[in-house]
């Protein structure tokens, strides 16, 4: 920073993430508004603790290892490179005692940077953590919540969501919004997850015939998407790289003209990205409205939804494109939803596989088609993006680092008893023991209340 | 006793990295915080196993279980 423009351009870039992590804050207290309106009053707030633990624990597990491994893993490793590909000092400097991991002068980018692929790292566990309310253990669910935020969601973000990725290099894979890298990822985990969990209590006749088990607070789980769209605005622009010329880029480009880029440093604007949001926040919730007839639920679902589906694609679609693309992605998740709870009696809390995992894996697809023949990457070699590429992509999101990774640890946890909680806690609600204390303090202050007013 | 590695600010900021205490001991620190995260959560298993149990000792009666499914509660 030894020039007024190189200082300017510092610390714009500094307080742009910065800002961006602020935004993200808002994407948790959503889905703990959520989360806490969807469940039952015996359940609040162990539904809120369950969820706003995960921030102190995913937040060290991924200064402990989860940014290590983004930075190690982006050849596979073994597939295009080894550990650290392509510069292993990077990988090197992000060990948990790194020399970029602590306040340093001459290094005002790192900390803010981890920051923002930190709250990715929570939005990932909180979408897990609304399916799978009022029956998981707490001790369960933060394991699970430090595998796909530490772990999993880092090793698919260095596979298809940096600039040396493998899956960028040899697939083609493009995800400039993370429909695949958090949403298809979370989606997958929690349907592997909630497979072996089982529903709730209740929720199934003897039959199979599904019962809404409804929302004790329907305005609070609106407001709370209401608040997640808000955040969602940090999330986008978190994905970008605020300024980069072509010598910091090193690709193909050239000329000098600067660019606001992609993670995997194409270029795009903020413009673009702002009008693709919102057009495809419209289409969701459009589509949203009409397929579920006016549920205000689904409707807002829907504008998540609609976002998600187009986000792998909305560093280049047309605004018109991520309307419809939003649209066909949330008609689609919705139907979903219920064929996959009326036919495997998955009790999916709040729509969290469908409005995160379904639509995108869509929006992946979709993204493989529209975008066929467009550079994936601004290096030489790297495959273009393709229908094939991205499909494959998305097995390997939702599937393979989702649903399979989540299954095992459910499955690991059921064997030790550590999955579910008992059947007369799920029955009395995880607040009860609270909630009769709270009565008891009530009576015995309202009593002595009494009592003194008689005596005085 | 100082452990810092900045003891003045009479110098060029160029010439600047590390501004922390214990600057070498890294691996220490960061060996002591992944036992204590472990440790966390040990306990936290077993706290959690321990409230299941007194709740359903103190609170699973057939009353109970009537009025909180049915709402009373």
């Amino acid at each position: 920073m030894d020039t007024d423009v190189a200082a300017i351009t510092t610390v714009f870039t500094e307080f742009y993430y910065w800002v961006t992590v602020a935004l993200m804050f808002l994407i948790h207290v959503g889905f703990c508004m959520y989360e806490v309106g969807a469940s039952r009053i015996k359940n609040h707030m162990h539904t809120l603790l369950k969820n706003s633990m995960l921030i102190p624990l995913v937040t060290i597990t991924w200064f402990f290892f989860g940014w290590w491994i983004y930075w190690a893993f982006p050849g596979g490793p073994g597939i295009t490179g080894g550990i650290g590909h392509p510069d292993p000092s990077f990988a090197e400097a992000y060990t948990p005692w790194g020399e970029s991991m602590g306040p340093r002068l001459d290094d005002r980018i790192s900390g803010v940077f981890w920051a923002a692929f930190l709250l990715f790292a929570w939005t990932a566990a909180s979408i897990v953590s609304g399916a799978v309310i009022e029956r998981i253990r707490k001790f369960a669910f933060w394991m699970i919540a430090i595998m796909i935020g530490s772990v999993t969601w880092s090793i698919d973000a260095a596979w298809g969501w940096h600039y040396s990725g493998w899956m960028v290099e040899l697939l083609g894979y493009h995800d400039a919004y993370a429909s695949g890298v958090i949403h298809a990822i979370a989606g997958g985990t929690a349907l592997g997850v909630l497979i072996v969990l089982g529903p709730r209590l209740g929720k199934f006749a003897a039959d199979g015939t599904p019962r809404d088990l409804l929302p004790h607070n329907p305005w609070l789980v609106c407001i709370g998407l209401f608040m997640i769209y808000t955040g969602f605005w940090g999330f986008y622009v978190a994905c970008n790289v605020p300024v980069a010329t072509p010598d910091f880029i090193a690709g193909q480009i050239t000329g000098t003209t600067q660019t606001a880029t992609t993670i995997y440093l194409t270029p795009t604007t903020l413009s673009a990205i702002t009008m693709n949001f919102l057009m495809s926040l419209a289409g969701g919730m459009l589509a949203g409205y009409m397929v579920s007839k006016g549920d205000a639920f689904w409707t807002y679902s829907g504008g998540l939804a609609g976002i998600i589906t187009a986000s792998a694609g909305n560093d280049l679609y047309h605004p018109y494109q991520a309307l419809i693309i939003g649209a066909i992605g949330t008609f689609l998740m919705y139907k979903l939803h219920y064929w996959v709870e009326r036919t495997f009696k998955v009790d999916d809390a709040v729509g969290a596989v469908a409005v995160h995992g379904y639509a995108g894996f869509i929006g992946l697809v979709i993204a493989g088609f529209v975008l066929w023949g467009h550079p994936s990457s601004p290096y030489e070699g790297f495959a273009a993006i393709n229908p094939v590429g991205n499909f494959v992509g998305a097995i390997i999101m939702f599937w393979v680092l989702g649903f399979i990774p989540g299954w095992i640890l459910a499955k690991i946890l059921q064997t030790f008893n550590l999955l579910r909680i008992p059947r007369e806690v799920e029955l009395l609600g995880l607040d009860f023991g609270s909630m009769q204390e709270a009565d008891r303090a009530r009576k015995e202050v309202t009593a002595a209340e009494l009592a003194a007013h008689s005596s005085g | 006793m100082s452990t810092t590695p900045v003891d003045t600010w009479a110098v060029d900021l160029a010439d600047v990295t590390f501004i922390y205490p214990w600057v070498g001991w890294e691996g220490v620190m960061a060996i002591v915080a992944i036992v204590l995260w472990i440790l966390w959560h040990v306990w936290q298993c077993r706290f959690e196993n321990n409230t299941y149990k007194e709740d359903i000792e103190k609170h699973a009666t057939s009353e109970n279980l009537r009025k909180a499914t049915s709402g009373e509660i």
